[in-house]
């Protein structure tokens, strides 16, 4: 595997070893904090055209445990504030050294372009592009189901049933998770309001929690991807379609997932999001084993297949 | 094809270097499979050395996926568990392979070995041993020496991952 740039283009197989191999750096990192030689000698860059912490401190992070130089490019600071293209970016970055680019960026499909056209012999991985795919996340989303299902590795998530709520339409979360869920062998269904998830049979929370879930994925209301408001309110939002009190209790056996950064008393009340069944932190620890998998996975054999 | 060694041929071999294993080591010691088929290897001997010696040795596995020197050559092995029973230190470590090739892999667990802490001392004890060591390292057990060209390839099958117990070169 050369790049990572959707969850598209794993299958069953990949996707599981995907998993199992996180499975077991995660279990590494739960142990001690101890760095791998696996990438000495490799340049990573993180190159993020869109506002980002967490993900950008996650790969970082990730890299750095793996042994590799870590070089942070980011948008506002750099050539592209002054015109300079992606094309003559990627290629000053490869001209550098750089092994792999981790990249997001707010144009949807961004990672394929860069891959796909033979501007860099780096490794591409998908950071987030748009309202594409952001397929880590996706990986990371699924590695916490299965470890919060009690599930070994090997396993898929065959079966369960995952629900969706919120701006599906604006979300590469939602998309790489469908995708990625489906080759795993779960159900995925959509809830929002009409703005947001057209043509889903709910009309507000409480009807989509009738059907019970395993699994309850409340994504973060993205304002700043929307070119004018979708809802009418904040307060309305929440009351139909926001993950409270109440609603938690009456799923006691769902798990409770957020991509984060959270909007509290939002989309997601507080209790929900500190709730024993919230798996809001395991995803922050699983995100870090899922991208040394990704990168060592991405960088493994390059001279065997140049 | 030419089967090198027959199932009651890996059975005898592998009781034999578990009396050997118990002949040298005086004090409990920790044995460490390579996966994957050290692991089985590991098993059978811990199995071997139960029967013997109950309770004196323990068994655990150390996955070198993360401490390979090798990773532009070859697509990125699969990383497999590690479980360590307890800590490495002022333990005897036997460390468990199937074949002992150009001694990278070994080169590869010793690092990892040495991240998990500071044991006594290591040994090592492989089923095959089939030469062309690229660096300084020997085994202590050594099921069998099968002299080979670079063009051979050897495979040792075991039950539990192939479903058989032979060794065979090509």
């Amino acid at each position: 595997m050369k790049h990572l740039l959707s969850t598209k283009q794993l299958n069953r197989e990949q996707a599981i070893e995907l998993l199992d191999e996180s499975q077991q750096i995660s279990k590494l990192n739960e142990e001690s904090t101890r760095k791998f030689p696996t990438l000495q000698g490799k340049t990573v860059v993180t190159l993020f055209f869109e506002n980002s912490t967490r993900t950008r401190i996650s790969f970082e992070l990730a890299a750095k445990r793996l042994s590799a130089d870590v070089i942070n490019f980011s948008a506002e600071s750099s050539a592209i504030s002054k015109g300079e293209n992606l094309k003559d970016t990627a290629q000053t970055l490869e001209a550098l050294g750089a092994d792999a680019l981790i990249m997001r960026n707010p144009a949807s499909g961004a990672a394929h372009t860069l891959a796909d056209n033979q501007w860099t012999t780096a490794s591409v991985v998908n950071a987030g592009d748009g309202t594409n795919q952001h397929p880590t996340q996706a990986l990371l989303d699924a590695l916490t189901m299965r470890q919060g299902f009690g599930l070994p590795t090997g396993a898929g998530l065959d079966g369960k049933r995952v629900l969706i709520v919120g701006d599906i339409v604006h979300s590469r979360v939602a998309r790489s998770n469908l995708d990625l869920l489906v080759t795993l062998g779960a159900e995925v269904d959509f809830a929002g309001p009409g703005s947001f998830a057209p043509g889903s049979q709910f009309a507000n929370l409480d009807e989509a929690l009738e059907t019970k879930p395993d699994v309850v994925m409340m994504l973060r209301v993205q304002k700043e991807r929307m070119n004018q408001p979708l809802i009418p309110s904040d307060k309305e939002y929440s009351k139909l379609w926001g993950l409270s009190e109440a609603r938690v209790t009456s799923i006691p056996e769902a798990l409770i997932l957020h991509p984060g950064p959270m909007n509290r008393g939002l989309e997601i009340s507080s209790f929900a999001a500190e709730s024993s069944n919230s798996m809001v932190l395991k995803q922050v620890k699983n995100g870090l084993a899922v991208r040394m998998a990704v990168l060592s996975k991405v960088l493994g054999g390059r001279s065997a297949t140049v | 094809m030419k089967t090198v060694l027959s199932e009651s041929d890996i059975a005898r071999t592998i009781r034999r270097m578990a009396h050997e294993i118990l002949e040298r080591n005086s004090e409990p010691f920790l044995l460490l499979g390579i996966p994957t088929r050290g692991v089985s290897i590991a098993n059978l001997i811990h199995q071997n050395l139960e029967s013997i010696s109950p309770g004196f040795s323990q068994l655990g596995q150390l996955d070198i996926g993360l401490y390979r020197d090798d990773l532009d050559k070859r697509p990125a092995k699969a990383i497999a568990e590690t479980f360590i029973p307890g800590s490495v230190d002022d333990k005897q470590i036997v460390l468990v392979d199937d074949v002992l090739f150009s001694g990278r892999t070994i080169r590869a667990a010793l690092d990892a070995l040495s991240s998990f802490g500071r044991p006594a001392g290591v040994q090592l004890a492989v089923l095959i041993d089939r030469g062309h060591r690229q660096l300084p390292i020997r085994a202590d057990f050594v099921g069998k020496n099968i002299p080979t060209s670079l063009t051979e390839k050897v495979s040792v099958k075991i039950q539990d991952v192939d479903g058989e117990n032979t060794v065979v070169i090509d």
